[in-house]
C-alpha cells in the first residue's frame, strides 16, 4: 500500500476511513481487508466518475453535476446519492480535532419555512426568444444577453475580473462588496474595463426597483470616480446621467413607502456634485446640462413629490450658487403646488403629503445656506462682487483638496465653467443663469422669510452671526425638516400661499418673450427696492398682490435696495423687458421688475410650459390691459 | 459485442417474421452472410451464448442462415489450432478466422475457459476474451521487450519509422492489460509509468482509464477495456515497414511481442511508399485503431433519389406577379428546371424503391409545392454573400436544455429538456392548437370544406406545448418530415412517438435499454433511426414497436446518428471515435471513417449526399467523401465541443456550432473543389489533406455565452441557431 501512496494519481480513500465506515456499520476490518477495499472503492468511484462525465456531455453542459454522477450510479445498479442535488456550492469544512472533513449540512427549521409569509416564486417560464444576431454575415443589432458581446475580447484575464466585480457589487455579500468597491476604487490597469463597468452602470434604468441594487451600482460609480488611474473623459456624461437618474426619477421602488428612497437620492445628490466637482471639466458644458435637468424637473408640476425632491438635493449639492439660480427664483412658482399639496389634510393624501414636507424640508435646507453662504461671501469680499469671486475662486481650491466632499467648495468652482461673457452672447434661454447678477441679501431674505416665515428667520437672524459659527445652521435645519409638517412653520406657510399665486400670474407673462428674461433677473437683485414703488401699481391689479408687498417688506431694507435700483433701472431699460413692455407700457417699465422669483416662471420656456402656466399667462395679460 | 450484450430477447425477437415493408426481410443483420472476421467473430460469439443456454434450436437455425456448417464445434478442441493460428496468421492478413476460432475459445493455453462462464453475467464472453491474455512470459522483461522494441523504432529509417510508431499504442496498452491480468500489479505499475509518455496525446483520455484500472477484478465489466479486447487493433503499415519489423523480432526471438502482434492486432500491409507521420496522423485516434482498406470497398449509392414529379399549380403566385415582371416566363423555367432534375437519372443513386417508401399524400404534395416555390425565393449564399442569423435563445432553461430541432419549414421548434420534459414552440404567429376530443370531434360536420380546420379546438391554442412522458433527461428530438410528429429519446432507454396533433405520445418503443442519445426521423418519414448507450442503432418503422435494423459494431456508445437525404444508409457517429455508414437495405456497415480523436457529436449531410461532416469534441470538423470512403477536410477553429453542423441548401456553406459559443461558417464549395482525389489516393486511401482551414473560415459569430446546439437553415437560406442563455 506504501507504494499506492508514492504514486497519487488520483484522490484515494484511506483505509482509516473504510474501518471507521465499517465500524459504524457495526464490522470489524483487519487492516490489509480494509486496504483491499479502500483501493476497490477507489477504483469503482473513478469508473463511475468516467461514465458520469458521458451524461454531462450529451446534456450539452461543461460543469459535472451530482444528478450526472447519480445517474452513473444507476446505471451500475448501485443506490444513488440523495440529498445533494442543489445547484449551490457545498460548503466542504475541516474539524480541528481529529483531522476530519465534512460537508457542512444546515439544519433547516421546517416550520419557519411552512409559516413563511414571503412564499418563494417559482422560477420564470421557460421559453424562447428570437433576434436576428448579425445580418448578412455582419454586425450585431441589438444586444442580446446582460454581457456585452466585446467583453468577450478582452484578456481573460480582465475578463475574469470584470466578472468577479460585477458579480461582488451586485452579489449578496457585503464584505465582498466591499472589497470589491475598494480594489475598483484603487486599481490601476482597469482602464480597459471602464466601458463595460459604465455601461453595467446604465443599468440602473432596469432596477429601478430594487434599491439596494442601485444603492451597489452608484457605489460602484463613487468608486471608478475616486479611482486615480482612470480617465473618465466623456463617459462621465454617461455617468451623470445614471446618477441623475437615481436622483430625478419617480423609481419603481418609491412606489412603495416604506423604501428609502430618500436616502438613496441624498446620496446620488452627493455624488452628482463629487463627480462634477473632480471631473466637472472633462464635459463642456456639463454644469448647464445638469441645472437644466434639475430645472426642468422642478418645473413640471406633473412630476411626483420625489422627483422634486431629488431636483432640489441635487441643486443643493451643486452648491449654492446653483441654488441661488434655480431654486430661489423658481421657488415662488414651485411654492404654490407643493402648499397646495401641504394643505389638503385629506386621508387619501396623506402619503403625497409626506412627501411635501420631504421637498419642503429639502428646499429650506438649501435656502438657508444659500443665505448663509451668500452672508459669507459678501461680508468676505465687501469690495465688489468680481473680486469676491476671484478670491473664492482661489480660495475653493484649497477647499476641494481639504473636503471635496462638502457643500463649501462647490460654489466657486462652479464659476469657471459658467464663462459669463460667453453665455451671455449665447443669450439662448438655457443659459439664463449665467447672467443672473446675484440677488441682494437683505432681498433675498425678505422673500424667503415671506415663504417660509419664522421657520427661516430663526436661521437668518443667527446667521449674520454665523459667519463666526457656520455649523450652527445645519443642526437647526436638520430641525427644521421635521418641524414643517406641523406647527407655526405650516401655518405661516400656508397663509403666505395665495402671494405666491399672484406672482405667478406675473410671471407668466414673459413666457412668450423668453429671450428678454435674462436681464430681468440680473436687474431684480438689485431692484428690489425698486419693486417697492413699482408694485404697488402694478399689483394693485389683483388683491393677491397687494398682500404680498405687505408682508414681504416689513423687515427693513433701506439702504441698499435704493443704491442698487439705478444700476439695474438702466440694464433694464437697455435690453430686457424689452420691446414689449416698452411698447406697450412705455410708463411703467419698471413694473416688470418683478421679484426675480417672478422670472423663475419664465424657466419653463426652456424646459416646458405645463398648462396651468398658461392659463395663467392669459389671466396674467387681462390683468394688464387695463394699465 | 453488442449484440451479445443485448441477450436473447433481442435475437429472438429478430427471428420473428419481418416486418413486409422489407420486402427482402428475413436477414437478421447479426446474422449478415459476410466473410469478414469482425461478423464471424460477433456470429461465433452468439452461437456460443446460444449453446450456452441451451438454444439448441436457435443454433441451428442461426448456423443453417449463416452457412457456417459445423465449423464452431471445432472450437473447444482447438488448442491446437489455436497455437497454429499464431503461426498461421504469420503474414497478418491471412488466418483471420483462425486466430479468432483460438481466441473465442480461449487462446492457445487455457482449455477450460469456454466452458460456461458464470451464470447470469451480463457479459458471458468477458472471461473468454480475458483469457487471451493468460499467456504470459516473465512480468520483469516486459519492460525490456517494449524497450528493445522502441529502440529499434527509433533506430530504423524516418520513412519507416512513423509508421511502425503506430506499433506503440496498441502494444503497451495490450502489454500493460496483460500484466494486469496476471496480477503483476507493481509491474503493471511501473511499466505504465515508464512508456505513459511515449504515446500519443489524443489517447490520453483511454490511457487514464487504464492507468485507474490496476486489479484482475476490475476488468470485468471495465467496457473501454471490453472494446479493446474485442476488437482487434487495426494497423495500416506498407510492405516494406513490415518485413523490416518482422525480421527484427525473428531475429530478436521476441516471442512476446509477436504473440501480442499476431492475437490482437490486424496490420493491414499495403505495397508502395510508407506514409508520413502526417498522413498517419490525420486517420488515427479511434479506440480500434484505422478502418481497414476493405471495409470502405463496398459501393455507396450516394445520390438521390428522383424526386416525384409535382405539377406546380399556375394560380398560386399571385402575389409574386406584383414584385417580378416577366410572370409568365418565370413559371416556365421553373417547371423545366424542375422536370429535367427529375428526369436525369443520377448514376449514383439508389433504385427508387431499393427500400420502400412511403407514398406521398396529399399533404405531403402540397408541401412539397410550398417547398418549391419557398425555394425560388432563396438566396444564394457564397463567401460574398454570407446568410443572416438569428439566434433562438432559451431562457429560463434552469432544468438544462440538451436537445433542439426545427421543422424543415421552420414553423416549429422543439426542446428536449433535463427535467424529462419535451417542449415545442411554435415560432411562426400561428398558436400551437390540439384537436378536439372524441366526444366533441362527433359533432362537427365532415363533409363541409374547413373540416381540418373545425377538428382544432381553438380553446387550447398557445405558443408552447409541454409533453410530459420520459423519465429521464431527453438527448434527442427530430420532427417527422410532415409535422405530424415528434419523435424524442431519452435517458430512460425509450424513443417516444408524439403527435403534434393531439399532444400525447402515441408510442414508446423500448429496445435500447440504456439511454438513447440521439435519434432522427427518415427525409421521407416513417423509418426512424437511433443510437445509444449500448452500442447498437436500430431503425425503426414508425408501426412497428420492434427495430427493423440492428446495426452492430461500434465500440463505444453511440452519440449521434443521421439519415442520408436518400434514406438508404444512416450514418452513426460514436465515442470509439469512428463514424460508421449503415445501408438501411441489409444492415451492412459500409464506411468506417477514422480521424476523429475525440467523440463525435454531430454529423451533417451535404444536400447532394455525396459528403459528410462530422463534429467532435476535439473541437474539429471533418469532411468526407462517401463514394471513396476518405477524409478530404479539416476545419481547424474551434474550441470546444461542436454540437451542430448543418449545410446550406444548395449545399454552398456549412454552418458549424460549439459550446465555445461561437457559429463559425465554412466555404464548403472551396473545401470539397481542392480536394482532388485520384485513383492512386482512392485505392490507397491515404489522404493528403491542405492545411487551409483559415481561408475557408468565412466567418465567426460571437453568441453571448449561449451554447450553440443545434443550426437550421430555413428554405430560404437563412441560419437559425438555437442555444440556451447560460447565465453561470
Amino acid at each position: 500500500m506504501t507504494e499506492a501512496r508514492e504514486e497519487r494519481r488520483f484522490a484515494e480513500v484511506p483505509r482509516e476511513s473504510i474501518k471507521l465506515m465499517a465500524e459504524s456499520a457495526g464490522v470489524e476490518l483487519g487492516d490489509d481487508v480494509a486496504a483491499m477495499l479502500a483501493e476497490d472503492v477507489c477504483y469503482r468511484l473513478r469508473e463511475a466518475t468516467q461514465n458520469s462525465s458521458q451524461f454531462m456531455r450529451h446534456a450539452k453542459r461543461r460543469k459535472l453535476t451530482v444528478e450526472d454522477f447519480n445517474r452513473a450510479l444507476r446505471w451500475s445498479n448501485t443506490e444513488t446519492i440523495c440529498g445533494y442535488g442543489a445547484q449551490d456550492a457545498l460548503p466542504f469544512r475541516p474539524l480541528k480535532e481529529g483531522e476530519l472533513f465534512f460537508v457542512e449540512d444546515r439544519e433547516v427549521n421546517l416550520v419557519e419555512l411552512a409559516l413563511a409569509t414571503n412564499i418563494p416564486k417559482g422560477c420564470a417560464e421557460t421559453m424562447v426568444r428570437v433576434h436576428v444576431s448579425y445580418l448578412d454575415g455582419k454586425g450585431n443589432l441589438e444586444p442580446q444577453g446582460t454581457v456585452p458581446s466585446a467583453v468577450q475580447s478582452l484578456s481573460d484575464d480582465l475578463l475574469k475580473y470584470y466578472q468577479q466585480i460585477t458579480r461582488a457589487i451586485l452579489g449578496e455579500d457585503p464584505h465582498l462588496m466591499k472589497v470589491a468597491l475598494l480594489d475598483l476604487q484603487s486599481n490601476s490597469k482597469i482602464a480597459a474595463l471602464l466601458p463595460y463597468f459604465v455601461y453595467v452602470i446604465s443599468g440602473v434604468k432596469s432596477v429601478s426597483h430594487d434599491l439596494d441594487q442601485l444603492n451597489r451600482l452608484l457605489h460602484m460609480v463613487k468608486s471608478l470616480v475616486q479611482n486615480p488611474y482612470l480617465y473618465l473623459g466623456s463617459y462621465v456624461r454617461s455617468l451623470v446621467s445614471s446618477v441623475m437618474y437615481c436622483i430625478l426619477e419617480p423609481l419603481a421602488a418609491s412606489i412603495n413607502p416604506l423604501n428609502d428612497h430618500w436616502t438613496l437620492r441624498d446620496y446620488a445628490a452627493l455624488l452628482l456634485s463629487h463627480i462634477f466637482w473632480t471631473h466637472g471639466d472633462l464635459v463642456s458644458g456639463l454644469y448647464h446640462q445638469i441645472l437644466l435637468s434639475l430645472q426642468k424637473v422642478l418645473s413640471d408640476p406633473v412630476r411626483p413629490l420625489c422627483s422634486h425632491y431629488g431636483a432640489v438635493v441635487g441643486l443643493h449639492a451643486l452648491g449654492w450658487k446653483a441654488v441661488e439660480r434655480v431654486l430661489y427664483p423658481h421657488l415662488p412658482a414651485y411654492w404654490a403646488n407643493l402648499q397646495a399639496v401641504l394643505d389638503d389634510y385629506s386621508v387619501s393624501n396623506a402619503q403625497v403629503k409626506a412627501d411635501g414636507h420631504k421637498v419642503y424640508g429639502a428646499i429650506l435646507v438649501a435656502v438657508e445656506r444659500l443665505l448663509k453662504m451668500k452672508d459669507v461671501s459678501l461680508t468676505g469680499a465687501a469690495e465688489g462682487s468680481a473680486a469676491a469671486l476671484q478670491n473664492s475662486a482661489g480660495g475653493v481650491i484649497g477647499f476641494r483638496e481639504s473636503s471635496p466632499g462638502l457643500s463649501p467648495p462647490p460654489e466657486p468652482l462652479s464659476e469657471p465653467p459658467l464663462g459669463i461673457a460667453s453665455h451671455l452672447q449665447a443669450g439662448g434661454a438655457g443659459c439664463q443663469w449665467e447672467e443672473w447678477t446675484p440677488v441682494s441679501l437683505p432681498a433675498m431674505y425678505c422673500e424667503l422669510y415671506s415663504f417660509f416665515g419664522d421657520s427661516l428667520a430663526v436661521r437668518f437672524s443667527t446667521g449674520p452671526a454665523l459667519g463666526g459659527a457656520p455649523s450652527a445652521a445645519p443642526i437647526q435645519s436638520s430641525d427644521s425638516r421635521k418641524e414643517p409638517g406641523n406647527g407655526t412653520a405650516n401655518l405661516e406657510s400656508t397663509r403666505k400661499m395665495p402671494q405666491l399665486t399672484a406672482n405667478m400670474n406675473i410671471s407668466p407673462r414673459q413666457d412668450g418673450s423668453p429671450r428678454t428674461e435674462p436681464a430681468p433677473p440680473s436687474l431684480a437683485a438689485t431692484a428690489s427696492g425698486r419693486r417697492e414703488q413699482a408694485r404697488p401699481s402694478s399689483r394693485s391689479a389683483s388683491q393677491s398682490r397687494d398682500i404680498f408687498p405687505k408682508t414681504r417688506f416689513t423687515p427693513p431694507q433701506a439702504g441698499p435696495p435704493a443704491f442698487s435700483f439705478l444700476i439695474g433701472g438702466r440694464q433694464m431699460g437697455r435690453r430686457c423687458q424689452g420691446r414689449r413692455f416698452q411698447t406697450s407700457f412705455t410708463p411703467t417699465p419698471l413694473l416688470t421688475s418683478l421679484p426675480p422669483r417672478a422670472y423663475a416662471h419664465k424657466l419653463p420656456v426652456i424646459g416646458r410650459v405645463s398648462k396651468p402656466v398658461r392659463r395663467w399667462t392669459c389671466s396674467h395679460y387681462s390683468l394688464y390691459l387695463p394699465l | 459485442m453488442a449484440a451479445v450484450q443485448d441477450g436473447g430477447s433481442e435475437l429472438e425477437g429478430e427471428k420473428e417474421p419481418k416486418p413486409e415493408l422489407m420486402n427482402d426481410g428475413s436477414t437478421a443483420p447479426a446474422a449478415a452472410p459476410s466473410s469478414r472476421p469482425e461478423d464471424q467473430q460477433t456470429l461465433l460469439a452468439v452461437l456460443q451464448f446460444l449453446k450456452r443456454n441451451k438454444l439448441i434450436e436457435s443454433v441451428d437455425a442461426l448456423r443453417r442462415e449463416a452457412g457456417l456448417a459445423d465449423e464452431p464445434e471445432e472450437a473447444p478442441g482447438s488448442e491446437a489450432a489455436g497455437g497454429a493460428g499464431g503461426a498461421a496468421a504469420g503474414s497478418g492478413e491471412l488466418g483471420d478466422a483462425g486466430a479468432l476460432l483460438s481466441r473465442v475459445s480461449g487462446g492457445s493455453q487455457s482449455a477450460a475457459a469456454p466452458a460456461p462462464a458464470k451464470g447470469g453475467d451480463d457479459q458471458p464472453d468477458v472471461s473468454v476474451v480475458l483469457s487471451a491474455y493468460s499467456q504470459q512470459g516473465d512480468p520483469s522483461l516486459y519492460q525490456v521487450y517494449y524497450s528493445g522494441l522502441k529502440k529499434f523504432i527509433e533506430s530504423v529509417l524516418d520513412c519507416h519509422r512513423a509508421e511502425l510508431s503506430q506499433l506503440f499504442y496498441p502494444l503497451f496498452v495490450h502489454m500493460y492489460l496483460e500484466l494486469v491480468y496476471n496480477n503483476h500489479e507493481s509491474e503493471a505499475k511501473s511499466f505504465f509509468e515508464k512508456f505513459n509518455g511515449d504515446q500519443e496525446c489524443y489517447y490520453q483520455d483511454d490511457l487514464r482509464v487504464l492507468s485507474g484500472l490496476t486489479k484482475k477484478e476490475h476488468m470485468k465489466g471495465n467496457e473501454t477495456l471490453l472494446d479493446f479486447r474485442t476488437s482487434r487493433f487495426v494497423l495500416r503499415i506498407s510492405r516494406d515497414s513490415y518485413q523490416l519489423l518482422k525480421r527484427h523480432l525473428q531475429e530478436r526471438q521476441n516471442n512476446q511481442i509477436w504473440n501480442i502482434i499476431q492475437e490482437h492486432l490486424y496490420i493491414d500491409i499495403f505495397d508502395g511508399m510508407p506514409r508520413s507521420k502526417s498522413q498517419i496522423d490525420s486517420m488515427s485516434g479511434s479506440l480500434a485503431g484505422e478502418a481497414k482498406r476493405e471495409d470502405n470497398k463496398t459501393k455507396v449509392y450516394y445520390g438521390l433519389l428522383k424526386e416525384p414529379e409535382i405539377e406546380v399549380p399556375l394560380d398560386d403566385e399571385d402575389e409574386e406577379a406584383e414584385n417580378e415582371e416577366g410572370k409568365p416566363k418565370k413559371k416556365k423555367p421553373k417547371k423545366d428546371s424542375m422536370g429535367s432534375k427529375s428526369k436525369k437519372q443520377d448514376p449514383n443513386a439508389p433504385q427508387q424503391n431499393r427500400i420502400p417508401l412511403p407514398e406521398l399524400k396529399d399533404s405531403d404534395k402540397l408541401d412539397k409545392i410550398m417547398y418549391m416555390k419557398e425555394a425560388t425565393k432563396r438566396i444564394r449564399l457564397g463567401p460574398e454573400s454570407l446568410p443572416s442569423i438569428c439566434f433562438y435563445t432559451f431562457l429560463n432553461a434552469y432544468q438544462g436544455l440538451t436537445a433542439v430541432d426545427f421543422t424543415d419549414d421552420s414553423s416549429l421548434l422543439a426542446g428536449g429538456f433535463a427535467d424529462s420534459t419535451v417542449r415545442v414552440w411554435s415560432v411562426t404567429p400561428k398558436k400551437l392548437r390540439k384537436v378536439k376530443s372524441a366526444a366533441d370531434l362527433g359533432m362537427i360536420d365532415k363533409e363541409s370544406d374547413d373540416v381540418l380546420e373545425r377538428i382544432m379546438d381553438e380553446k387550447t391554442a398557445s405558443e408552447c406545448k409541454i409533453l410530459y412522458g420520459h423519465s429521464g433527461p431527453v438527448y434527442g428530438v427530430s420532427f417527422s418530415p410532415d409535422r405530424n410528429y415528434l419523435l424524442s429519446s431519452s435517458e430512460d432507454g425509450t424513443i417516444r412517438l408524439w403527435s403534434l396533433q393531439t399532444f400525447t405520445c402515441l408510442v414508446a418503443y423500448k429496445g435500447h435499454n440504456y439511454p438513447v442519445w440521439d435519434t432522427q426521423f427518415s427525409p421521407y418519414g416513417y423509418y426512424f433511426v437511433s443510437g445509444g448507450h449500448d452500442r447498437v442503432a436500430r431503425l425503426w418503422a414508425t408501426d412497428h414497436y420492434q427495430p427493423l435494423r440492428m446495426f452492430a459494431g461500434h465500440l463505444a456508445d453511440i452519440t449521434c446518428t443521421r439519415f442520408h437525404p436518400n434514406s438508404n444508409y444512416v450514418a452513426t457517429g460514436s465515442a470509439d471515435r469512428t463514424i460508421r455508414l449503415w445501408d438501411v437495405l441489409n444492415g451492412h456497415c459500409v464506411r468506417v471513417l477514422t480521424g476523429h480523436k475525440g467523440p463525435i457529436h454531430t454529423l451533417a449531410f451535404s444536400p447532394n449526399g455525396k459528403y459528410l461532416a462530422s463534429g467532435s469534441t476535439d473541437g474539429r470538423v471533418l469532411l468526407w467523401d462517401i463514394g471513396h470512403g476518405l477524409m478530404i477536410g479539416e476545419l481547424k477553429g474551434h474550441t470546444d465541443t461542436i454540437y451542430a453542423l448543418r449545410f446550406s441548401r444548395d449545399g454552398e456553406i456549412l454552418a458549424s456550432g460549439s459550446m465555445d459559443n461561437t457559429v463559425r461558417l465554412w466555404d464548403a464549395i472551396r473545401a470539397f473543389d481542392d480536394v482532388e482525389t485520384d485513383d492512386f489516393t482512392a485505392a490507397t486511401g491515404h489522404v493528403h489533406l491542405p492545411d487551409n482551414s483559415q481561408e475557408l473560415l468565412l466567418g465567426t459569430y460571437l453568441s453571448k455565452s449561449t451554447p450553440v446546439i443545434h443550426l437550421h437553415f430555413t428554405r430560404r437560406n437563412l441560419l437559425l441557431s438555437a442555444g440556451a442563455y447560460n447565465s453561470q
